[in-house]
């Protein structure tokens, strides 16, 4: 029978985040905001591989790292979200709920395995204003290790998430418009270590839950879109 | 929910057979099943037709069981999406959970890939669903559904119909399910005129089940007195419309009224 090697967990733990970290680093920002018809969520993506993605009727999601990494977890949310839907009702499906999923798989990866996920999360959710007791609009962000966190306003994640956090923080107010909250969006992507100067409409990925909408409230806004709101 | 070995493909029918298998409707059970199965809803008549626009899918609303009524305002044209109707015909219940299926199987690929199905796709989807409801049908619970949409590629309105076997047929004009469908056929076979206006694509398919529910007591006509009308729904290049009451109830008059015995 042979041992394995004893390693320190407390210096395992600290060695998978900073890889975690440096690997996420690497890849571009993505800023989620709230407006005054719901979620905007703007990514510095000049591909056509998307990092924004439609889960379900009010649910949005927003990944940044290793793209074949937060995709599955992006396949995995639409699955789950199906099959909840399929089994109980369209009105069970909730943010919080596939929050929490994500930061068991993400969690369970960090500890398990010798490669932790390169991936942060954004799970957005509007309220049903049909309702008479709406959720609240919300952003729930899953860190690499699976922690899973609540905010209100604006989230962020990717690198140098201080640095926009900042800006954001002096430049946020509730109730913007949504080509105001796409240009503080825009501004703030600006303002990262690794970020484009004056980004053009072309490298923007634009992505809306718009309230006033009804069943499937997410929106992929074109490339004109975006382009006549930052006119 | 497995991120390394789960189900990794766009059907969602496929993902609740090798992830959720409790939840998949599995109609080869029926197949076994011993004794006679109790009166369910039966009875109706379904029409789908291209028109200059697109295509239009209409049906009546009532279901019987046997020599009752079931309900008077029953569902039998979906939206399956933005782009495609499925009319339904047969057993109401599986033939509406395939309905519900449907819409999900096409809501779950669009968002999994990005990109929604081609409607040959989605059609080829629903023939599937048809012929694994076969074992079912041996049973009695037949369902025969019509297929429209307009395919946006194309540009054009199409039209398919089924057996239960999960055969597909593309129809170049018209075509109708149900136990009224050889009368609304016929009815249709005498108007129906390619490259129709909205208007013409109404009235023909008043007329059409009119005539239906004239002759075949499973088909419901319009009850005036309940304010219960046929369903008609229209899916053209800018999505998918419904004609309202009042408009199918003044074609309903016209056609009336064209018909009316003199003194009568």
């Amino acid at each position: 029978m042979s041992f394995p090697f004893y390693v320190n967990p407390e210096q395992m733990t600290q060695d998978k985040a900073e890889f975690a970290r440096k690997g996420i680093a690497r890849g571009r920002s993505i800023v989620t905001l709230l407006y005054e018809g719901g979620v905007v969520l703007v990514a510095e993506n000049p591909t056509r591989l998307n990092k924004l993605g439609e889960v379900y009727d009010r649910i949005a999601f927003a990944g940044v790292g290793k793209f074949s990494e937060f995709d599955r977890l992006r396949k995995m949310g639409v699955q789950w979200a199906d099959v909840e839907g399929y089994r109980f009702s369209r009105d069970d499906v909730r943010g919080k709920a596939l929050a929490n999923v994500y930061g068991q798989i993400v969690g369970e990866e960090f500890t398990r395995s010798m490669k932790p996920f390169e991936v942060e999360i954004v799970v957005a959710e509007v309220g049903d204003p049909d309702m008479a007791h709406p959720e609240p609009d919300g952003l729930f962000k899953v860190g690499f290790d699976g922690t899973v966190s609540d905010h209100e306003d604006f989230c962020v994640i990717g690198g140098s998430v201080d640095n926009l956090q900042n800006h954001l923080q002096s430049n946020y107010r509730p109730g913007l418009s949504l080509a105001e909250a796409l240009r503080l969006g825009r501004d703030t992507l600006q303002r990262a270590e690794n970020g484009t100067p004056d980004l053009p409409a072309e490298s923007l990925e634009v992505c809306t839950l718009d309230r006033s909408r009804s069943g499937r409230r997410f929106e992929r806004l074109s490339k004109d879109r975006i382009r006549e709101l930052l006119a | 929910m497995r991120f390394w070995d789960g189900y990794k493909g766009t059907s969602f029918a496929e993902l609740l057979q090798t992830e959720h298998p409790q939840l998949a409707p599995d109609f080869s059970r029926w197949a076994h099943v011993q004794g006679s199965l109790p009166e369910s809803a039966h009875g109706t008549t379904v029409i789908a037709l291209r028109y200059a626009d697109g295509a239009m899918v209409a049906g009546d609303r009532l279901a019987t069981a046997g020599h009752q009524v079931a309900m008077r305002d029953i569902e039998k044209v979906y939206a399956t999406d933005d782009y495609s109707l499925m009319a339904i015909a047969g057993a109401a219940g599986p033939a509406i959970e395939m309905a519900r299926l449907l819409g999900i199987q096409f809501e779950h690929h669009e968002k999994i890939e990005g990109e929604p199905l081609e409607l040959e796709g989605k059609a080829n989807t629903l023939a599937q669903l048809v012929k694994q409801n076969l074992p079912a049908a041996m049973q009695g619970l037949v369902v025969v559904p019509l297929f429209a949409g307009y395919d946006r590629r194309r540009g054009i309105g199409r039209v398919w119909k089924y057996e239960a076997t999960g055969g597909r047929y593309e129809e170049d004009e018209f075509d109708s399910v149900g136990s009224g469908s050889i009368f609304a056929r016929e009815s249709l076979k005498k108007s129906y005129k390619a490259g129709s206006s909205r208007a013409e694509a109404l009235r023909m398919a008043i007329e059409a089940l009119t005539d239906a529910a004239d002759e075949d007591r499973g088909t419901g006509g319009v009850d005036e007195l309940r304010g219960i009308y046929p369903r008609v729904k229209f899916c053209t290049a800018g999505g998918i419309e419904s004609a309202s009451d009042e408009e199918i109830a003044q074609v309903y008059r016209d056609v009336l009224g064209a018909r009316r015995r003199p003194g009568s």
